[in-house]
């Protein structure tokens, strides 16, 4: 049952987004008959499970919802701004109570009571009913969710051992006693028949109740030629002694499918004597009309001695049917995995693709010709492992949609309390993303569009001063872009205030009044430890955190973070994540005789540097002119406590990497390897947070290899510099950036 | 012979849950995930016995039950919908589109198991 629960609420998210892009299709005015359908179906869908589960609170709030839709599909109400409003009102509680669900929580009564009032409200509306006669015919009072007793006293347990031949009678010892009997009248419509009943079922049923008899009458029934297309004119007389707990009503639920297709009559009166005597008697063969009397179940021989005996169908086969349980699920069909398994294969196929590099480098170093058969079959090895590796990796993939979706109720909500009125844009959806990065870009995300409600778009009375629409815009797109997923968000606001921010940058010593800022720079402050320039701490984003935490998550997860904006125009954010968290494309370099990799996505240039361009400050560091501005090198050696600081850089080569920030520096090294693939080996399990080093990894030689935190290798202004002995000083030749 | 019985809902997880409610009781199961999945796989099951649900994406339950009931040899083929609601109108509905009967979600297992077997012989 754990499985199905488990499985009802997955299928609740996969309902809960089809009601969501119902939802903005609503809104967008991209909706048709089907969009109100779907959202119909899903809502429906999730009460018939909370049904199942005894999801009361889901039950109620969904019917309440469903009526609402119901009442929109039958053109009893139409789509305006208020009802679209109340349907994501709506769709916000209906995902709280399933949430509520999935972890057993309870949520205060009061949650959600204005929206289900109001749902409740707009149906009445629609149906000119009140709220005490909204019991129609389909109103689903939780009573109704019991569900349809039909106590016919069978035991389907299969413990049923007195007596194999009658399965599911109720235990001996329960009989009526004799007193009282039922006569029912039963006559089929041609109709009941072509609705795949059969009399001798419903008998059947009546039979397991008690002791009965069954007389027919076929006085009616046409001669053989005109059989065909005549009416169904058998008409039965049984006669019931019942079991306890026997009544008229329980006999009336087995004709209860058949109501209005036949003609039935029900009649209780005391059991004469004689009366089985007198059914089981038999008549004249010759004899017209021709009364058989047969009883066709008996709850043992002892009690109708005279009866003939007649077996019923036996369900026991059917019940023990064993092996060809065939079943056949839909087209499309998904199977769950544990997440670990899939990681272990992941894994597993990591570890697969540097087996093969090192057999590659072995074969490398052997006399064996290129165009050998070992050497073709490695070839083959190595495209097939990538393919194996792009295939496992596939598996964790997600596409954005639900995080989308999610973030489109953050919108609405900082919208309502900071007063301000805006929508949701939605953009690439599909594009797929590994699931932990989904799941970790929850809470950045989350913080960015609060920010971009909060401070990015501006008051409605200035937003049309401004010549811009009242309500503002929010956009989030996804795409795939050379080998990484980038996710924006933008706003149609006002942008950034540069003067402010730097204004605010200066009184907290970020930057000095005298500093030569771009842009850019001005604008990438935002994502500085403590940096807020809310005047008053707002209810939505000014928690105390700020953006540098959004940004130190983006970079945790392999990511890049950048902010563009234009004055009125708004301010689009920027995050760079890597496909997967697994592999990563590094360049391989030497320094003081080990090897590192320094991940590609940091690297803008790699240089021989001239002495001319190196200068000397004096006290000991030194920077690059490149392109008319002045980097700070950075002594990997050094840094990462190889060796003591060179006196010179003739021999080095040098890789200028840009941090998160946009911030660049120059890192010298020994020399530089290749650009490669590496799979990534987290250190701090077994570890502490190294400062400087990110991760490691296994070389096709087999050797270790550490993965250099480029960003820690990037000094900059208020971010202290773990990896660097010399921190604090390197922000000095920071400012002539 | 074993009973054979074909389930057609929208839901996984009431398919889920019908699939073991049933083959727990020796049935066996086909599903099917709409009407015109249910209608495509009728031949090839060859059940004794339909369950369907009403609300259903490309093809509704009473589509699906008109459409069982136009094949000839599913003529008196019993259909049971299984669904969450219980209006009359809805019940007079499945039975003018030729439906055997009914039963309301969430269902019992031992009482579907007593209605199918009251239903098939």
């Amino acid at each position: 049952m754990s499985d199905l629960r488990d499985m009802f609420f997955e299928e609740c998210d996969d309902l809960l987004e089809v009601l969501s892009t119902g939802l903005d299709d609503l809104q967008n005015e991209n909706s048709d008959a089907e969009t109100i359908n779907s959202m119909f179906r899903s809502v429906h869908s999730i009460k018939g499970g909370a049904g199942a589960f005894g999801l009361d609170r889901l039950i109620k709030f969904a019917h309440a919802f469903e009526n609402v839709l119901d009442d929109l599909r039958s053109d009893k109400l139409a789509v305006d701004p208020t009802i679209t409003a109340l349907m994501f009102s709506g769709f916000d509680h209906l995902n709280d109570l399933v949430d509520a669900a999935r972890d057993d929580n309870d949520l205060p009564e009061t949650d959600g009571a204005a929206v289900l009032a109001e749902l409740k409200q707009t149906t009445q509306a629609a149906n000119g009913t009140t709220g005490a006669e909204d019991e129609d015919a389909n109103e689903v009072s939780e009573d109704d969710f019991v569900a349809l007793s039909v106590n016919i006293g069978l035991d389907l347990g299969g413990d049923d051992s007195g007596l194999p031949d009658l399965p599911g009678l109720p235990p001996l010892g329960e009989t009526s006693d004799g007193n009282s009997q039922f006569v029912v009248k039963f006559e089929a419509d041609s109709a009941l028949y072509a609705r795949g009943h059969d009399p001798a079922l419903l008998f059947r049923a009546i039979g397991e109740m008690g002791d009965l008899t069954i007389e027919a009458d076929c006085s009616a029934v046409a001669p053989l030629e005109s059989l065909q297309d005549a009416p169904a004119s058998i008409s039965w007389t049984l006669t019931l002694r019942p079991d306890d707990g026997i009544d008229e009503g329980t006999i009336r639920e087995i004709f209860e499918f058949v109501e209005g297709q036949c003609t039935l009559e029900i009649s209780e009166m005391m059991a004469e004597e004689e009366a089985s005597e007198l059914v089981v008697a038999p008549a004249p063969a010759a004899k017209a009309p021709e009364p058989v009397a047969k009883p066709i179940a008996q709850k043992s021989p002892a009690k109708a001695p005279k009866a003939e005996k007649v077996e019923k169908a036996n369900k026991q086969e059917a019940k023990g049917g064993d092996g060809g349980k065939k079943s056949s699920e839909p087209r499309n069909s998904t199977i769950r995995v544990d997440l670990n398994r899939v990681d272990r294969l992941i894994n597993l196929v990591g570890e697969l693709v540097i087996s093969e590099a090192m057999l590659r480098q072995s074969m490398n170093e052997l006399p064996v010709s290129a165009n050998s058969a070992v050497s073709e079959a490695i070839g083959q090895l190595k495209t097939l492992s990538g393919v194996l590796q792009e295939s496992v990796m596939a598996i964790r993939a997600q596409p954005v949609r639900g995080l989308f979706q999610r973030m489109s109720r953050i919108v609405r909500e900082s919208s309502r309390q900071a007063g301000k009125t805006s929508r949701l844009v939605m953009v690439g959806e599909a594009t797929e993303v590994d699931k932990t990065v989904t799941e970790r870009l929850v809470e950045p995300l989350t913080h960015m569009i609060r920010n971009s409600v909060d401070h990015g778009l501006e008051k409605a009375e200035d937003r049309l001063a401004a010549g811009k629409p009242e309500m503002g815009t929010i956009k989030l797109e996804a795409a795939h872009r050379s080998g990484r997923v980038v996710i924006s968000l933008s706003d149609d606001g006002a942008g950034v205030n540069r003067v402010k921010v730097r204004q605010k940058a200066e009184e907290k010593g970020l930057v000095r009044p005298e500093d030569d800022l771009t842009d850019s720079d001005i604008d990438n402050l935002l994502f500085r430890p403590g940096f807020s320039t809310a005047d008053e701490i707002s209810q939505l984003s000014g928690r105390g955190v700020g953006m540098d935490v959004v940004r130190s998550e983006i970079q945790a997860l392999g990511g890049r973070i950048n902010l563009q904006s234009e004055p009125n125009k708004g301010t689009t954010i920027t995050i760079s994540l890597p496909l997967t968290l697994a592999v990563m494309e590094g360049m391989l370099i030497e320094v003081a005789g080990e090897s590192l990799v320094v991940p590609t996505v940091a690297l803008r240039e790699t240089l021989q540097p001239g002495q001319a361009n190196i200068h000397d400050f004096c006290d000991g560091d030194r920077g690059l002119s490149v392109n008319d501005s002045m980097l700070p090198i950075v002594d990997l050696g050094e840094a990462l406590g190889f060796r003591s600081p060179l006196k010179n850089f003739n021999n080095q080569s040098l890789l200028l990497i840009e941090g998160e920030s946009g911030r660049r520096s120059a890192l010298a090294v020994d020399g530089i390897v290749e650009q490669r693939e590496v799979v990534i080996k987290g250190l701090e399990q077994n570890y502490q947070t190294i400062p400087g080093i990110a991760a490691a990894t296994i070389l096709g030689n087999g050797k270790i290899a550490l993965i250099v935190d480029t960003d820690q290798m990037i000094p900059s202004p208020g971010n202290g510099n773990p990896g660097l002995r010399k921190g604090s000083e390197l922000t000095e030749v920071n400012s002539y950036v | 012979m074993t009973t054979k019985i074909l389930a057609v809902d929208d839901s996984r997880t009431m398919r889920a849950m019908i699939q073991t409610a049933l083959t727990d009781a020796g049935f066996d199961v086909d599903l099917a995930e709409d009407g015109v999945d249910g209608l495509d796989k009728l031949s090839g099951a060859d059940p004794d016995l339909v369950i369907t649900d009403i609300n259903m994406p490309r093809l509704d339950g009473f589509g699906m039950i008109e459409g069982v009931r136009a094949r000839p040899e599913c003529a008196s083929l019993p259909i049971l919908v299984l669904t969450t609601e219980s209006g009359e109108e809805l019940k007079q509905r499945a039975r003018t589109a030729g439906a055997t009967g009914w039963i309301v979600k969430p269902f019992d297992a031992e009482k579907l198991v007593a209605i199918i077997n009251r239903l098939v012989v």
